[in-house]
């Protein structure tokens, strides 16, 4: 049906099985470990060194932390500092600490090789050009809204989620950005993407870029589709032009005053 | 009228459409579309005042609750939304702001502003709500920033440094958009700041003007500020409140906050202008037209933030009508000729001591100091604050909310300029007399404020000479404002938790509902799928209230 393409959501935090196999480490995806490398080397290696031993009191190659032992402890301090310590308070994003997190977990393994995460530059040409992103989806003031807006989007999805919305963007869709359909009463037919729901309601911004909200118990038809009309890059795109499309993704962090 | 249920699920399933374009005409005859609410103060009169007529004086008592924002933060919820062609925006404490179905509050979508670190609002990390131009909302942060948001989306267009919040200065106010420019003003009274407000492109976020309410050094009013060489430079006049527009004189006023240091007038003699004033400024330009004073060289912290209401009402030999009605903090009722600044009538509206009335000619007060060892009233509170009155072209009321009978002894101390801490400048005494063991303004589940400390009132009263007409009498003061309809419904809340519906023309209580927290905002009336809707902040939650099908 047409009105399932008609949006084209980018996001997911969902999985798909078979690249799961391929790409993990474990616990940890490929694409998080990489861009955990990248952020690693750009502000860490400073005070930790290059391979993360620098400091006996925080030699990360021992996989064991001083003042952490699980994730999400990891994130904290990364997020928040340590007190007392040079160790300052980042402010990294949630989809960053998940990267660095996921580097730390496997930095004695991880080798550089295989998955990358590209060049930023190359990756807004893409997006810009060839890509035709623009066309569907907004980032800061260019683009329409009906697709989701991916102004920020490095900030609050992760490498892995971004990464495999590009390659199988119907699996990787968030499912509160699913098409919806809808049959008023009067037979006038309403079409956009789910903002959000409740028992007895619906909102939803059409491509006309309007806000709707509809009360479900009055429509003749009420359809949430699956699909997305955004193309599988990854049968389209190389591996190396995937990789600079998500380092572009990834540097996407909000209004930049 | 009660509508049948198809007619109501046709029009509930009608699409809301959005993209609003709220262009400069509509927002000058906001008065023309009442199901919408599309300023702070619901138009540019800012009288507060609705022509929607479904609520009736008859049938309020069938008002029900349809539905709860429930906010987030704990902070004090003093914003009022706007409803702008089927969809309301909200704020809430600090900076966040919501784009909500009016009909079931559900959320199209949320914009988080995290305030900077440096941020330090003295009394409050609240916000009071968002402006709109086009299809953009202009919201001011705690940290001195103005963002600029698609209303479709909830994404950031632009973003202004306005000032630096590591000195003090803040911002709490709804701002206020006119033609292609979105105004603003400082808070930070407090801090010792040199207050101003400032006009921005509404496109491109670009300073249009900037008028500084401490006048410097060369410019007239500069001579009032006669302290040591910098008492101008940290002379506080903030702006925390928005203000009003005349279309027709393209003149913006504006309420200014006190004198600082606020207690402690030695340090800064002279009549310190434009504290405690209202400024009418041309609105393409920032140029100050006139000005009026209403508290000079302040002793009592008696800001002057109070919302300019505008009336075009007969009065004396005013050939014009054209009216400006203030109930100020310093417990005067004021009638200005808003063309001119020029004083027509003033009188006390609650218990005053500090002056014994204004001169007949200026309206500047005839002080009547108390000192240190005596109670001023009214206290430092004043005998209203900030919020919103409200006034009835049916009635002819102005309407307000008032402490009575409720004072401070106010002690003064030197204190110097420290960029970024307080500077207050004195001390509240006690005990007051008859009330020995003055409690906080807090709201606490057990009411230790009682009526020996002062009173809450609704007061109703004649807005041309002041007189009051009625008064609805409470056990707990208020922070609540008021709203008034065309139907001759008043509406206001108050620090009981209390939510309740007047008869505009006499006082009586006709519906009330105890919400359980306490009011501190403005509730505002709206139309949604052809029903009317009253809608006020208290506590923590946004209650929304239609008549029962």
């Amino acid at each position: 049906m047409n009105y399932l393409k008609l949006f084209l959501p980018l996001v997911s935090l969902l999985w798909l099985p078979t690249v799961q196999a391929q790409q993990h480490a474990g616990q940890y995806d490929i694409a998080d470990i990489a861009y955990g490398a990248q952020l690693f080397a750009e502000r860490c290696v400073v005070c930790h060194g290059p391979n993360g031993d620098l400091l006996p009191q925080a030699n990360f190659r021992t996989g064991t932390f001083r003042n952490a032992s699980s994730d999400r402890d990891l994130q904290r301090v990364i997020r928040d500092g340590v007190q007392g310590t040079a160790m300052a308070a980042t402010g990294y994003a949630d989809a960053e600490l998940t990267a660095l997190v996921a580097f730390l977990r496997n930095i004695t393994s991880y080798d550089g090789s295989g998955l990358t995460i590209g060049d930023a530059d190359a990756g807004k040409a893409i997006f810009e050009g060839k890509g035709d992103c623009l066309s569907c989806h907004r980032v800061g003031t260019s683009g329409p809204s009906y697709a989701p807006p991916l102004t920020s989007i490095g900030m609050s999805r992760t490498a892995a989620a971004l990464r495999r919305v590009l390659i199988d963007p119907v699996d990787g869709m968030m499912p509160i950005n699913r098409p919806v359909h809808a049959v008023l009463a009067n037979g006038r037919v309403v079409e956009g993407r789910r903002l959000n729901e409740d028992t007895f309601s619906v909102q939803l911004i059409t491509k006309e870029e309007r806000l709707v909200s509809l009360d479900k118990r009055s429509l003749r038809e009420y359809e949430i589709g699956t699909e997305s009309a955004m193309p599988a890059y990854g049968e389209i795109y190389s591996d190396q032009e995937i990789a600079d499309l998500l380092a572009y993704l990834l540097s996407l962090k909000g209004f930049q005053p | 009228m009660k509508k049948s249920l198809p007619l109501l699920l046709a029009l509930l399933a009608a699409p809301l459409v959005t993209s609003a374009q709220v262009t400069p005409e509509r927002l000058e005859n906001a008065a023309s579309e009442p199901q919408n609410w599309l300023t702070y103060s619901g138009t540019y009169m800012s009288q507060r005042y609705s022509e929607l007529d479904e609520i009736t004086p008859r049938n309020v008592d069938r008002l029900e609750l349809k539905w709860v924002f429930q906010a987030q933060s704990l902070e004090a919820f003093e914003a009022s939304p706007l409803v702008v062609d089927g969809i309301m925006y909200l704020t809430e404490a600090p900076n966040t702001v919501y784009a909500l179905d009016p009909a079931t509050g559900r959320t199209f979508w949320r914009y988080q502003h995290d305030p900077h670190t440096d941020a330090r609002p003295c009394c409050g990390r609240v916000n009071r709500g968002v402006a709109i131009s086009g299809n953009t909302l202009f919201m001011a942060t705690i940290d001195a920033k103005l963002v600029a948001l698609d209303a479709t989306t909830g994404g950031v267009l632009w973003q202004n440094d306005v000032a630096d919040p590591a000195l003090g200065y803040a911002m709490t106010l709804a701002p206020l958009a006119i033609k292609d420019k979105v105004i603003v003003g400082v808070a930070g009274g407090e801090y010792g700041i040199r207050g101003f407000i400032a006009a921005y492109d509404v496109a491109t976020g670009d300073e249009a003007w900037r008028f500084y309410t401490i006048p410097g050094p060369g410019e007239p009013g500069h001579e009032t500020w006669q302290g040591g060489g910098d008492a101008w430079m940290h002379g506080g006049a903030s702006i925390w409140l928005t203000g009003s527009y005349d279309p027709e004189l393209n003149l913006t006023y504006w309420g200014v906050g006190n004198p600082g240091p606020d207690w402690n007038p030695d340090q800064r003699p002279g009549d310190n202008l434009y504290s405690d004033s209202v400024v009418a400024l041309n609105a393409d330009t920032g140029e100050l037209v006139w000005h009026f004073q209403f508290t000079p060289n302040d002793d009592y912290d008696y800001d002057s933030i109070q919302i300019p209401v505008l009336v075009d009402m007969e009065m004396g030999n005013l050939s014009s009508g054209k009216l400006m009605l203030w109930a100020n903090r310093n417990g005067f009722y004021y009638v200005l000729d808003r063309t001119n600044g020029k004083f027509l009538n003033g009188t006390p509206f609650v218990h005053v001591n500090w002056a014994s009335g204004l001169d007949p000619e200026t309206g500047r007060p005839i002080e009547t100091p108390q000192g240190p060892e005596a109670v001023t009233y009214p206290g430092v509170q004043g005998g209203t604050n900030w919020y919103s009155p409200s006034f009835s072209p049916k009635t002819e009321m102005f309407y307000l909310t008032a402490w009575e009978n409720y004072g401070s002894i106010f002690m003064p101390q030197d204190i110097e300029y420290v960029p970024g801490r307080i500077f207050g400048g004195g001390a509240l005494g006690g005990p007051i007399p008859g009330a020995a063991n003055l409690p906080g303004f807090g709201n606490q589940p057990v009411n230790t404020w009682t009526g020996d400390v002062g009173k809450g009132a609704i007061l109703g009263l004649n807005a041309r000479t002041g007189e009051q007409a009625w008064r609805f009498d409470m056990n707990d003061i208020g922070h609540s404002g008021i709203l008034t309809t065309s139907s001759n419904l008043l509406f206001s809340g108050n620090r009981e938790g209390l939510f309740f519906a007047l008869d505009a023309r006499n006082g009586k209580l006709l519906w009330q509902q105890r919400l359980g927290g306490q009011g501190n905002n403005g509730p505002i009336t709206f139309e949604t799928n052809g029903e009317q809707f009253v809608a006020a902040a208290m506590g923590n939650g946004l209650y929304v209230f239609g008549l029962r099908d």
